[in-house]
């Protein structure tokens, strides 16, 4: 599944043992996806491989983070993985949404890879449903955390010290008390299997999630990348951190083209 | 989500997923028509995958089978790229056919039979007779998504890759282009390119700009 680039000389870029592997959910506004262009961009991360995987809808690109004529000729694909060694950082980003059927496999496959690298942790960036909250929900912040109970017991406190608030589970049987409580992540795509299989594999897992609607979903990605950063502190956070990120040359033209002249 | 007029409806979402939801929204006849589909798609084999089958001319089929030395191999996917190659580069005198594909999906069938109409679907392989090592495919039917993969291992698996050189022909609409001005004032036709570090050559038009990307089987 993981094809390593062929860098050509220096160290094994593929040995990712005891490194953070962040990644994205394909979830509600495509959150995830733009927080992770946002750390791949400012942090001037490195092409280390790719997955070779037809659980993804294939597509393929310029590189999008190109920053000069020089370096916009390497081509991108759907599922392509970054480093940082000097943060024992990788990042894995996904481009297009799963094919039918074929988001189990995919689980499976991103799973086994992770314990096969031999990964720390991972760190899993999503998004929920914003019209989907309850009463409660509605007030405070709309960020929440998931930690595998492997990594609970790891950052557990840091996460009281950083008076962040977990994601509440609901009722199984909305509207009839006494039911139990599970895990509900209305639009968050994969998060809730990625994160109940990790619990069941003993994968160090945390999940960070903001409720969202789709539209305009860049000050949500903004958003959601301070969160990360208050914990794995990628950038320097004293200043304003939002302009600290550096927004990729392919987010331009989200909304469309230019407008015909002759429409005025 | 409540639209205009206050009703509250769910919104599609770009996760792609909700498979609980749905399945407790369905009502008996999509049930029915869902089954019905996946019957057609992944049926015989009961392997569980829409089966494409690669039939190629050459193969005696079964035992012993060499893979295809290619040194140039031509894919014009979609109608109008396929119509390009009929008009300008096929004739019965220089190309033979010598494979087709036969797959199955909700938009379009495509036979076992080399003799096609420009209006059918279909994908079928031809070989330069001067140059056998030159191959050329004609692809005018659609490949469903879950299909793409298969179709690229198929086809690929029969062929010897080194030194190979591939070129996908393909089209967009101009619509679906992004750029800084409005499309209606673009000079179209208009040619652009995508290629692999690996390919040293002169490439005959400008670079795709970011923020455009390929999607489908020329992706695949």
């Amino acid at each position: 599944m993981f094809v390593p680039c062929d860098r050509g000389g220096g160290s094994a870029p593929s040995d990712l043992k005891s490194f953070t592997l962040l990644m994205p959910a394909v979830s509600v506004g495509n959150v995830g996806q733009l927080a992770i262009d946002l750390v791949i961009s400012t942090l001037d991360m490195t092409k280390v491989g790719y997955f070779y995987t037809d659980c993804l809808v294939p597509m393929v690109g310029n590189n999008p983070y190109a920053t000069a004529e020089e370096n916009s000729t390497e081509l991108s694909i759907n599922a392509e993985v970054y480093s940082l060694p000097s943060k024992k950082l990788v990042v894995l980003q996904i481009r297009s949404p799963f094919i039918k059927n074929k988001y189990r496999p995919f689980c499976e496959i991103l799973l086994s890879w992770v314990k096969s690298s031999k990964c720390a942790r991972v760190v899993l960036l999503s998004s929920s449903h914003a019209y989907q909250r309850d009463d409660e929900q509605l007030l405070g912040t709309p960020l929440r955390y998931l930690l595998t109970p492997d990594l609970e017991k790891a950052v557990g406190g840091l996460m009281q010290e950083l008076n962040w608030k977990e994601m509440e589970k609901v009722a199984a049987y909305p509207g009839i008390s006494d039911t139990d409580k599970v895990l509900h992540i209305p639009g968050g795509g994969i998060t809730k299997l990625l994160f109940t299989e990790s619990c069941s594999k003993g994968i160090q897992m945390a999940v960070l999630l903001k409720f969202c609607s789709e539209g305009d979903n860049i000050p949500d990605a903004f958003v959601l990348v301070n969160y990360l950063n208050e914990w794995l502190q990628l950038i320097k956070s004293e200043v304003n951190p939002s302009s600290q990120w550096k927004i990729p040359s392919s987010w331009r033209l989200l909304f469309g083209n230019g407008l015909p002249p002759a429409l005025f | 989500m409540a639209t205009f007029f206050g009703e509250v409806v769910v919104a599609p979402s770009r996760a792609g997923l909700d498979e609980e939801e749905e399945a407790r929204e369905e009502t008996p006849e999509d049930r029915e028509i869902r089954r019905e589909l996946e019957k057609k798609r992944y049926r015989r084999r009961g392997a569980g995958r829409a089966e494409i089958d690669v039939l190629w001319t050459w193969k005696s089929g079964g035992c012993g089978e060499e893979p295809l030395v290619c040194s140039r191999f031509i894919v014009a996917i979609g109608r109008n790229a396929a119509a390009f190659l009929s008009s300008f580069i096929l004739d019965s005198v220089c190309w033979e056919v010598v494979g087709v594909v036969k797959l199955w999906n909700e938009w379009c069938r495509t036979s076992s039979t080399t003799n096609v109409l420009p209006t059918d679907s279909f994908c079928l392989f031809y070989r330069l007779i001067s140059d056998p090592t030159v191959l050329l495919c004609q692809c005018s039917c659609y490949v469903a998504e879950d299909q793409q993969f298969q179709w690229l291992e198929k086809v690929f698996g029969s062929m010897q890759k080194e030194g190979l050189q591939v070129t996908i022909l393909s089209t967009c609409p101009v619509a679906d282009y992004k750029t800084q001005e409005s499309t209606l004032t673009l000079a179209s036709p208009f040619l652009k390119a995508l290629k692999t570090k690996e390919f040293q050559e002169q490439v005959c038009c400008p670079l795709l700009e970011q923020p455009n990307i390929v999607r489908d089987l020329p992706a695949a």
